[in-house]
């Protein structure tokens, strides 16, 4: 067993928030400037250039890349030779959120009951996916997700005939049906299989892979590739104001299903696409 | 893409009129920042008859909540929100005075007949582009609701704050027709 302090993923967490809301990643920033280039629409190129411009402005001044610095998604892979010491794992992760959104300058955008809408005022609590894998690491991502983007996200439980042309339609009609809400250029993450709940989250982890990637498998490689042209003939364009940027990239999970079910998932992410990795 | 036209607030009937759909604008004066729970306590005020905190007269409301601002700046990160959940509060706004408001995002019916009804005009600011448009903003202090926290009323004076309109007061809407003209399906 390898003992770690608690204090250590405090620290790690904090950090993550920082730096993710911070810096855009360079896959992004290099799909934009392919998109500037291939842009027909006068206005859209404008507006990428500006979101290409935020990036640099808020790089360099460290300030947030948007105002919306999201709800805190931490995803763990703690492997299972890790003895946790000094502390609670999950208050510890809490505590990285609260230390992170209050030096950071961070929007607080949580509220602690859905009803009642009153702000905790420290960004807490995370959403916090936990896997214990082997090894004697701890793998810590911290994925901040914003409101606007998340509004336009489903699930739909469709039936196994509605095949891969159920999804296509699914999917690109998400987008569409999305317009300018979710603030594209987008992102698509995508889920297929798995259950109601486990379709969500792998619609969710996909988005944590770099864009421009594809699935290992060639057959759903091909299907991103797919609904990435389809999706860029929608019209939409970037901020929705008419053009051919509408997604920067599809990117598909998939997992088993039941024999009668079919659940696919799309968790619509925008171009301030953060996430970031420490492994302790 | 065109030069950007230069507007100034408080907006008169005849700067809107003059404002087309895929207008860049790039716009100076003040702006007043509101979004959900704000709305929901302005319209409150008005249906137990009295004042609202602002003077809306040929005013402009940015749905927009910003992040803290750091020290020595004016203001954090202030992008967009999206507009849709404004829709219901904003025709009884419009009707008291207000000209304009910036967002992201469809308006409804009801909305975009009031732009027409009242001349009004809702401009879209590109989402995300925070940094950038905190960059326009020369001053910023709460005027009310200071409990809401990001969600407080803001006056904000800005120089060159870049937006584009979507939906004019003619009746047009940009996210029907930029859609239409680029869409290969």
């Amino acid at each position: 067993m390898r003992d770690l302090e608690v204090a250590q993923i405090t620290d790690a967490v904090k950090r993550l928030c920082i730096e993710s809301n911070y810096y855009l990643g360079d896959d992004v920033k290099k799909r934009l400037q392919t998109f500037l280039n291939e842009e027909e629409s006068p206005t859209g190129r404008e507006v990428i250039q500006k979101i290409m411009e935020n990036a640099e402005i808020a790089c360099s001044e460290k300030v947030p890349l948007c105002q919306d610095t999201g709800f805190a998604v931490v995803f763990v892979e703690l492997g299972q030779e890790v003895h946790l010491v000094g502390g609670d794992f999950t208050q510890a992760i809490h505590e990285g959120v609260r230390q992170g959104y209050q030096e950071g300058y961070l929007r607080k955008s949580i509220v602690g009951d859905p009803l009642e809408r009153k702000n905790t005022g420290d960004n807490t609590p995370a959403v916090v996916y936990t896997d214990i894998v082997a090894g004697d690491r701890i793998k810590i991502t911290v994925a901040p997700k914003g409101g606007g983007s998340e509004n336009m996200s489903e699930v739909k439980m469709m039936a196994p005939a509605a095949g891969i042309e159920g999804v296509k339609e699914f999917v690109v009609d998400r987008v569409r049906r999305s317009g300018a809400n979710p603030c594209p250029p987008v992102i698509v993450g995508v889920g297929i299989g798995g259950t109601f709940d486990k379709c969500a989250q792998i619609a969710k982890r996909a988005l944590l892979r770099p864009v421009g990637s594809r699935h290992p498998n060639p057959f759903y490689a091909d299907l991103e590739n797919q609904l990435l042209v389809q999706i860029n003939r929608l019209g939409i364009g970037p901020q929705g104001f008419g053009g051919r940027c509408t997604a920067l990239d599809v990117l598909i999970e998939v997992h088993p299903c039941h024999i009668a079910s079919f659940p696919v998932a799309v968790n619509m992410q925008c171009h301030v696409a953060r996430h970031k990795v420490i492994v302790l | 893409m065109a030069e950007p036209k230069k507007i100034v607030t408080p907006l008169s009937d005849e700067t809107v009129e003059g404002l087309h759909i895929g207008d860049s604008v790039l716009i100076s004066g003040i702006l007043y920042t509101g979004r959900d729970s704000a709305h929901k306590r302005l319209i409150e005020t008005l249906e137990s008859g009295k004042d609202l905190p602002i003077n809306i007269q040929g005013q402009i409301i940015y749905y927009a909540g910003p992040a803290p601002a750091k020290p020595g700046k004016p203001i954090g990160s202030i992008g967009p929100t999206t507009s849709y959940r404004m829709d219901p509060f904003a025709p009884k706004l419009m009707a008291l005075g207000l000209k304009g408001m910036i967002g992201k995002g469809n308006r409804s019916r009801e909305v975009i007949a009031s732009l027409q009804q009242y001349k009004a005009v809702y401009f879209g600011a590109i989402g995300g582009a925070a940094a950038l448009m905190a960059k326009s903003v020369v001053r910023a202090e709460i005027v009310a609701y200071e409990d809401l926290g990001p969600e407080a009323i803001r006056r904000l004076e800005v120089n060159d704050f870049p937006a584009v309109v979507v939906n004019d007061c003619h009746g047009r809407d940009l996210y029907v027709e930029g859609i239409k003209r680029y869409q290969l399906d």
